[in-house]
């Protein structure tokens, strides 16, 4: 196959060509980035919480009256006793927040009691010695707490605990060389805390970009906040028993005291619609953009069909020409494919520079991550495929031009 | 002249459909996309407040020096030490400080079980520097304020379910154990983005239920309900250590009305913070800030990411619609460059090739946009898959949207026509002619 005809017979449509080109490129651009963007999104999407989601709910209780911190605190344990009693559950456990909740206390932690700068952050969940059989957690390294470690806290009062159970990225990012267990560190206190437990995973509360560097960077103290608006209550169902034990838990609760608020809209959430409620907007994003690229990619075919056709349908004369001098079917159809080829190529190469140009721009407006060309690559592949697809109809339907239509005048 | 030129359009529109559905398709979908995450992306980056907008400023203070602020940047709330200074030395024309309280309303009545109610600690200056609107009665005044009263103002919301619609002024509710009288009940009031309150807040949330004094809730001891974000390690032990201490989590606002306000204001926080730096209070120089609204809610990158992608990434697909719907325009007139010929030979103008094009163009357009109608109507009511309720909650469809769909549809089609228009007007009649 000869390309320098094709090039010539190019040069007649200058127009089209450059059109089709154009929306080649533009669809490569948008098409590799908006699936960066999916990719990124559903890998968030897909990230594990380290706890027994299948069976664990939340119930946020608000307390209605005020109350003093050893009246909140006391209520606290006999809800707590009143959970656990229950036929459907497993444990039960105070706390101040829990993963994907979407915000909540983070705390700096410093190698040494008078340094500035922090080291790293993490979150920092409150509870007994419930949690860890609550959540599911993985005790990888030490001990739990003991219960003669567990000690009511005030709202306002900021004493960092002598002990901590930390997960395995903040033991990793405070002592690479994997000797956390027994050492300590200060967390926005003068006094030490010394790591007793590590556990192996443990997502923090908040999932957003700014949290990002310090993914799974959580600390658990062995501390009951007594928190004057509400509290947390994290309950394990037995396995298959989540229905019940969701249905039984708040009636549990308002028996023990009618003086609280358990919101009808999200007072009791199983993990499942804590997981959907946190990644929403991740999965928004990624439907919005899975749509785009799909249409996207029909209406360039479409695009490419359409334009083809009507060359194929201004050409017939010269095709029945060359037909009548003796090219083959196959050939016509080579030559359209050709054709496609070249201003798909054309195409591609200009919408890798807009694809990389893109997502340049984004990073810098949008606080996007930097794309790998991979993508670049595999949207190349998808266009050329899709305009050698898109091609084949009117192609086939021009090597079906008889030689006789040469003789023909239009 | 235009009903003939309307007759070709159609006919020429009709001879190739499937041509010219693809257009009216690539139209569609490509001004829907964009059409619905515009919808979303006007609701959440509309200015809340117009007509004050370069007239509120929130004063900020570094209390935490070069060592701990945010990468040079003062904190994004005050604490309680400073935001005490600034409401007392009352520099400013109005003057306001708030946090977000979260409170139960006690059982009663029909009631039995207490109900959750979230608003915000504020003075009485809040409600005229905010321009709420009110229903019945009003906010409090500055003696109220200093007298710490025991006063409350509902939202038309929250007074309609407690109250029906009828005036509640004077009646008295029980928050938590404490009574309160309603001296106002607001109408619908809700500024999206909440741009008074985005310490710890996407500026998104439920409208409030309730406005009570600010000194009336620190003297009862009512915990912010919002973020609070500290700094140096020290004990702290209860709720006057913490009033004591550098955690932030109060919001100031002040009301200045003229560039001159807008430096004396600055002059005051510059030599606030130099007076703090010399009683020891601050071992680093002066570093305020002193920001609108619109540059408060810039600075605090209110607008979501995804609203701002989903926005580029739409107008971009919609740009490949147009450059598709050009390419196919150009086929579809060029193929009928015999007929042009004709027409010219027979005296028609350039002009009125053209004018002939661009309303086939338009017609295109029209139907793209009817279909774009269509599809952003869907796409609104499903916008709840796309975007975080709070987010989705504040799309809709109404008489301007509707228009613009419309108007770009149309607009951009006959744009896009231009070039292939322009090729059709072109064509030489004498060579046409000939080769027919």
């Amino acid at each position: 196959m000869q390309i320098q005809p094709i090039l010539a017979a190019l040069r007649h449509h200058k127009a089209g060509t450059v059109l089709i080109a154009l929306q080649i490129a533009l669809t490569l651009a948008i098409v590799c980035n908006a699936l960066f963007i999916i990719h990124q999104r559903l890998s968030h999407l897909s990230e594990p919480t380290g706890i027994d989601e299948a069976n664990v709910f939340v119930i946020g209780s608000q307390w209605a009256g005020r109350q003093t911190e050893p009246q909140i605190d006391a209520q606290i344990q006999a809800d707590l006793v009143a959970l656990r009693q229950l036929p459907a559950v497993r444990d039960a456990a105070p706390a101040n927040s829990y993963p994907l909740r979407g915000g909540g206390w983070d705390n700096f932690v410093m190698m040494k009691p008078d340094q500035v700068q922090k080291t790293t952050d993490a979150a920092v969940y409150l509870s007994d010695t419930h949690l860890l059989d609550t959540l599911g957690l993985k005790l990888i390294a030490g001990r739990n707490f003991r219960p003669d470690e567990i000690e009511p806290m005030g709202m306002r009062d900021s004493k960092a605990p002598p002990v901590a159970i930390v997960t395995k990225a903040l033991a990793d990012k405070l002592y690479p060389d994997g000797s956390a267990l027994g050492k300590s560190f200060y967390t926005m206190s003068t006094t030490p805390t010394t790591i007793i437990g590590i556990v192996e995973r443990l997502q923090r509360q908040e999932v957003d970009s700014w949290s990002r560097d310090f993914a799974y960077q959580a600390m658990l103290w062995p501390r009951r906040l007594d928190m004057s608006f509400g509290t947390y209550y994290i309950v394990r169902a037995k396995p298959g028993e989540l229905a019940t034990a969701m249905r039984e838990a708040p009636k549990a609760l308002l028996a023990q005291s009618r003086m609280r608020v358990i919101d009808p809209k999200d007072g009791v959430l199983s993990f499942a619609e804590i997981r959907h409620r946190a990644y929403d907007s991740d999965r928004g994003t990624a439907i919005l953009m899975g749509i785009i690229c799909a249409v996207l990619l029909v209406i360039t075919g479409a695009g490419i069909i359409g334009l083809t056709s009507f060359w194929v349908g201004q050409r017939r004369k010269q095709i029945g020409i060359r037909r009548a001098l003796g090219a083959t079917r196959h050939d016509i159809l080579r030559y359209f494919q050709t054709e496609n080829l070249l201003i798909a190529g054309a195409g591609v190469v200009l919408g890798a520079v807009f694809a990389v140009g893109l997502n340049l721009w984004m990073m810098r407006q949008l606080a996007m991550d930097r794309m790998p060309l991979l993508y670049v690559l595999a949207g190349v592949v998808v266009l050329l495929l899709l305009g050698q697809g898109a091609v084949f109809a009117p192609a086939r339907r021009a090597s079906r031009v008889s030689p006789v239509e040469a003789t023909r005048s239009v | 002249m235009f009903a003939y030129y309307l007759d070709l359009a159609i006919r020429s529109l009709r001879r190739n459909p499937a041509l010219t559905a693809l257009m009216v398709v690539a139209i569609g979908f490509g001004v829907a996309a964009s059409m619905i995450t515009y919808s979303v992306f006007r609701a959440v980056s509309g200015n809340p407040i117009p007509d004050k907008s370069a007239q509120l400023f929130t004063p900020q203070i570094d209390s935490w020096g070069p060592q701990q602020n945010l990468q040079g940047e003062p904190p994004q709330a005050l604490n309680y030490v400073d935001a005490m200074a600034l409401m007392h030395a009352q520099v400013a024309k109005r003057q306001t400080l708030l946090y977000p309280v979260q409170l139960s309303l006690m059982p009663g009545g029909s009631r039995s079980l207490p109900l959750k109610a979230e608003g915000y600690a504020v003075y009485g200056d809040f409600f005229p520097m905010f321009e709420v609107p009110f229903q019945y009665g009003s906010g409090w005044s500055a003696a109220q304020d200093e007298n710490r009263a025991p006063v409350i103002v509902l939202s038309e919301e929250f007074n309609r379910k407690l109250f029906g619609d009828a005036s509640s002024i004077g009646r008295e509710i029980n928050l938590d154990g404490h009574d309160y009288r309603i001296v106002g009940v607001t109408r619908h009031w809700d500024p999206v983005p909440r741009f008074y309150s985005l310490f710890g807040s996407s500026g998104f949330e439920e409208p409030a239920d309730f406005y009570l004094p600010f000194t009336r809730a620190l003297d009862l001891q009512i915990d912010t309900a919002g973020n609070n974000s500290c700094r140096q390690a020290i004990a702290m032990h209860g709720w006057n250590d913490w009033l004591r201490s550098d955690c932030v989590w109060i919001t100031p606002w002040v009301e200045l009305d003229d560039a001159t306000d807008v430096a004396r204001y600055r002059n005051f926080l510059q030599g606030y913070s130099a007076d703090q730096q010399r009683a020891g209070r601050f071992g680093w120089p002066p570093n305020v800030r002193l920001r609108d609204v619109t540059q408060w809610m810039a600075y605090m990158h209110v607008v979501p990411p995804e609203s701002r992608v989903s926005l580029m990434v739409s107008l971009g697909f919609f740009l490949i619609c147009l450059v598709n719907t050009v390419g196919l325009l150009l086929a579809k007139f060029m193929r009928k460059s015999g007929e042009i010929g004709v027409r010219r030979a027979l005296g028609a103008s350039r002009r009125e090739i053209y004018v002939q094009f661009l309303i086939e163009a338009g017609t295109v357009g029209l139907a793209g946009g009817l279909l774009g109608l269509l599809l952003t109507a869907v796409g609104v009511s499903g916008v709840g898959l796309l975007f975080r309720p709070e987010i989705a909650r504040l799309a809709h469809v109404d008489l301007s949207l509707v228009a613009l769909t419309l108007a770009v549809a149309v607009a951009a089609t006959v744009i896009a026509a231009f070039y292939p228009s322009w090729r059709a007007a072109h064509v030489q009649p004498a060579w046409h002619l000939r080769s027919n």
